[in-house]
């Protein structure tokens, strides 16, 4: 439904300005009946309970016309507005009690909303119908006994065979989650009941296995605060609750106010609800660890408090970095977190930039046991936020990672977050904002380095064809004209009488690319038009695998000063086929870069090399889906048309073009199952020399080098795990076997489980 | 039945929607421009630095998505930035996620804006004032040291004052 502003009435496509309506027409009550229902329980003059006694009334009347829009604007309520749960169940219960029939059908079209969302893999929203339905027990529309009759099928689901865990999850998820809202009055119904259920509760979480949650952490060890795994979390905070006797003080419980009404009215049973089966394609939620920051209740060594009204901050905070943080993926994009961060210190600025230091303060003193891809998020933000307040930060009161070994978490993790500072910035910047001490730490000034630059490199191979070149190019000379001068170009690698013409000549590459880079250096837009300009050239000279190796080798010599320019040029280069992903995946792991092989650039380079593959192949396959859409409407138009003119003919170039297609999509699939399996081999080659050595030599297998690797193909998984598992079975059979070192295999069963 | 249903409230994206601003150079109807702004993957972005570069820029705009191209504004004489500059997306959803999570942050220690731009035509990266810069610097009164200072209308009249 698209509002159209006054302003746009003039501006109709017919030139007729609307007539303005006069009477209220039945979409504009719908809109209206939307609007009542979504404002309720939002800040008003009036009282909650007189607003949700006066909306009752306006529905009840309005029912008789507009019952089913009713009825679909509250079973969305309920799926998409879960902070006001409990607004819209007394709004239901109000209803209810004074239309019992309306109750009836409410409550069938929640359970068959639910049944939907269920078939649909919608098993957040799921959750929401879930405790919705079970607080109307509380505002006796639904019968206790028919509650905890879903309950029991939703336990009953740990007993079905050869189903994934993560199915009997989500149904124990759903039964424990509701319980804070439901558990008192469930008890005072059905005690033996629940009882059992609970029982049968433990037992499956006692028997269902965890190897996923190493992966999920964030921090690897256990102290100040254990991550606890999700269901393990909730499970423990239900038995204290019912330890508690089910009393609680956060949920607000409108339908209180409304007792005396309330239980005057009929309760319905809910339909018996059968689990809907496991299929193929269902797909439910990966598990979760519980991030916990802060421990103020429980340690009185632990952070000051600004002031007693801080704690809210400290648990908003707590809340906006686990979700940052979790894994594999945040639930929005990071830069929201940053912006939402930026914005609660504008409107808190007495107390909440304190806290958020502090937060800041804890983070970094526990950088030894982050995940390492949690570090790069830390970074990230701590960077751009940095970037929104001057860069003003007491960097001396890190110096103590001065001291330390620069590939250790707390120095490294200072140097990634200057030079992101640096990308906002400027170098002399930067260096103006840390005490000189910290210049270890400072990023390089990002200038390229051009090794014909200098008289002094004379007699370097190459060196005067260089020179020619950069006259030439300065004459804006044609690619063709390139092509002559780099002919003079001897070869080193021809010890063989070789086939003449274009084949790897790697001094060839070398002069070019350094030449032409060091004339584009002056900003990205140059280099971006020198790529183009000279494209034929890059790709006659990177035609072969080893060409394109090179050519990836020639920009990071050239450029190893400005991580930043390197990203952006292989991103280009990528998508102007001039390398492929293969090459950029084998070039990261290449020996000339393992000094930077734990840089946080190199990663950032590799994920979003994999993301343009994965985007590719999706792109391909629309196109295919589209095509194969136009035939069938070709196919139905010419059913409806009954016209003998239409023959197979004109189903041959579209039927063409989806051949055509249907190849294109398989090469990318091929392409892209082959970009993972080269960065398998190679982490399991890299992971597998450094296990080796280590135990022949007799160290300690878990250096920070080792760390950081192992949790780079982590990340790879979890970053894209739904690829992953499409060439799960190629995975498992070539690389993945019972041979490999248990430490790289041990990654490969923890991924397993998430979906297991 | 509900599962694709959605709620009018949750669909503002008020972040999102069109501003006031129409170019006043664009050939067509103020229907095709809206139309194709609804469309854009191009970011106008505004009250930069002088000084801020493309690197600073694709740095910042890059933490919505990939970005496709960064033209700098330029002043129409001096050829120099001149405070502004487009920013073209490949994906419609990485410009609205810049519209709404970067739009209103800083960069160089400035808040930017942005707002959709209908797309990029040659001739749009110079600025329009009379001076061959912004016409926002044309007129305006304050002191601006990443602008080039006074606005060009005051700087005339200081000028004036001294010669």
């Amino acid at each position: 439904m698209s509002r159209r502003r006054h302003s746009d009435d003039s501006d109709d496509s017919d030139g007729q300005p609307h007539k303005r309506r006069r009477t209220s027409e039945p979409s504009e009550i719908e809109e209206r009946l939307e609007s009542l229902i979504c404002r309720v329980g939002e800040k008003s003059n009036s009282s909650l309970e007189s607003n949700l006694e006066g909306l009752a009334g306006v529905l009840e009347a309005d029912l008789p016309n507009y019952k089913s829009k009713i009825l679909r604007i509250l079973c969305t309520v309920a799926r998409l507005l879960p902070e006001k749960l409990t607004v819209y169940t007394t709004l239901v219960g109000l209803l209810n009690a004074r239309n019992y029939n309306f109750g009836g059908e409410f409550v069938e079209a929640m359970i068959r909303q639910l049944k939907e969302c269920l078939k649909v893999n919608m098993y957040n929203e799921a959750v929401h119908l879930v405790r919705f339905l079970s607080d109307l027990v509380n505002c006796h529309v639904i019968a206790a006994p028919s509650m905890v009759a879903m309950f029991e099928n939703f336990v009953s689901v740990t007993q079905e065979e050869d189903v994934p865990q993560v199915r009997c999850d989500w149904y124990i998820f759903a039964f424990l989650s509701s319980l804070p809202w439901v558990g008192k009055e469930l008890y005072e119904k059905k005690d033996a009941e629940m009882d059992r259920l609970l029982s049968q509760t433990e037992s499956y979480l006692k028997r269902r296995q965890k190897i996923h949650v190493p992966m999920l952490q964030v921090w690897t060890a256990d102290k100040p605060h254990p991550q606890e795994e999700y269901l393990d979390c909730l499970w423990s905070q239900i038995q204290k609750l019912k330890k508690d006797r089910w009393q609680e003080r956060h949920i607000l419980r409108p339908y209180l106010a409304f007792d005396s009404i309330l239980c005057e009215a009929l309760q319905h049973n809910l339909p018996p609800f059968t689990p809907p089966p496991h299929t193929e394609d269902s797909v439910y939620p990966m598990p979760r660890v519980i991030f916990r920051m802060f421990d103020y209740t429980d340690d009185p060594e632990g952070p000051v408090m600004p002031g007693s009204h801080s704690v809210e901050r400290f648990v908003i905070e707590e809340v906006i970095f686990a979700e940052l943080f979790q894994l594999p993926s945040p639930p929005h994009i990071e830069v929201m977190y940053t912006t939402l961060l930026i914005e609660l210190c504008k409107l808190q600025p007495g107390s909440l930039p304190q806290v958020l230091a502090q937060a800041t303060e804890m983070l970094y003193m526990r950088l030894d046991t982050m995940n390492t891809t949690c570090v790069d998020r830390f970074i990230n933000w701590f960077s751009h936020h940095l970037s929104n307040f001057q860069f003003r930060w007491s960097w001396e009161d890190w110096s103590d990672c001065l001291t330390q070994d620069l590939e250790k978490p707390k120095p490294k993790f200072v140097r990634e977050v200057l030079e992101k500072c640096m990308r906002l910035s400027y170098h002399q910047r930067i260096i103006d904002i840390v005490p000189a001490s910290f210049s270890v730490l400072s990023p390089a000034n990002p200038v390229c380095i051009y090794k014909y630059g200098d008289e002094s490199n004379r007699s370097l191979p190459g060196y005067t064809v260089a020179l020619c070149l950069t006259i030439a190019i300065k004459n804006k000379a044609s690619n063709d004209e390139i092509f002559s001068i780099l002919k003079d170009v001897p070869n080193p690698n021809q010890d063989d009488d070789d086939d003449e013409g274009f084949t790897f000549n790697p001094l060839k590459i070398e002069v070019f690319v350094q030449t032409l880079l060091h004339l584009a250096a002056k900003s990205f837009s140059h280099s971006f038009s020198a790529l183009a300009k000279f494209h034929e050239v890059f790709k006659t000279l990177a035609e072969s695998d080893e060409g394109k190796l090179h050519v990836l080798r020639v920009v990071y010599e050239v450029w190893k000063n400005h991580p930043q320019m390197i990203a952006v040029l292989v991103d280009k280069m990528i998508r102007t086929q001039i390398v492929d992903c293969a090459a950029v995946a084998n070039w990261i792991f290449s020996s000339e870069l393992a000094h930077d092989f734990t840089r946080f650039y190199i990663w950032e380079i590799l994920h979003s090399t994999i993301r343009k593959m994965n985007k590719h192949v999706l792109k391909i396959h629309k196109e295919l889906e589209d095509t194969k859409a136009r035939l069938a409407r070709q196919h139905k138009r010419r059913d409806s048309d009954d016209d003998d003119r239409s023959s197979d003919r004109e189903d041959g170039p579209l039927e063409e073009q989806i051949e055509r297609l249907q190849e294109k999509v398989e090469s990318a699939q091929s392409e892209q199952k082959n970009l993972f399996l080269v960065i398998f081999q190679r982490f399991i080659m890299l992971l597998t020399e450094h296990l080796v050595r280590c135990e022949t030599g007799g160290i300690d297998v878990f250096t920070p080098w080792y760390k950081s690797c192992i949790e780079r193909l982590q990340q790879i998984f979890l970053q894209h795990h739904q690829i992953i598992q499409q060439y799960m079975v190629t995975f498992e059979n070539l690389l993945f076997t019972a041979e490999l070192d248990h430490h790289i295999l041990a990654v490969f069963q923890q991924f397993c489980a998430l979906q297991a | 039945m509900c599962s694709g249903g959605t709620l009018s409230i949750l669909r503002s994206d008020s972040y999102v929607d069109l501003s006031q601003y129409r170019d006043q150079h664009f050939r067509g109807t103020r229907y095709d421009q809206e139309r194709l702004l609804r469309k854009s993957c191009t970011l106008y972005v505004g009250n930069l630095s002088f000084y801020t570069t493309e690197e600073q820029i694709h740095e910042l705009f890059g933490k919505s998505g990939d970005i496709k191209k960064i033209i700098m504004g330029l002043d129409k004489v001096k050829k120099t930035a001149c405070g502004f500059c487009f920013v073209e997306y490949y994906a419609r959803g990485d410009a609205e996620n810049a519209m709404r999570y970067i739009n209103g942050t800083r960069l160089d220690d400035r808040i930017i804006r942005t707002d959709w731009d209908a797309g990029f035509k040659e001739g749009r990266q110079y600025g329009r004032g009379r001076s061959g810069g912004q016409v926002r610097d044309e007129y305006r009164q304050d002191y601006d040291a990443g602008r080039g200072g006074y606005g060009k209308t005051v700087q005339c009249q200081l000028l004036f004052k001294w010669c």
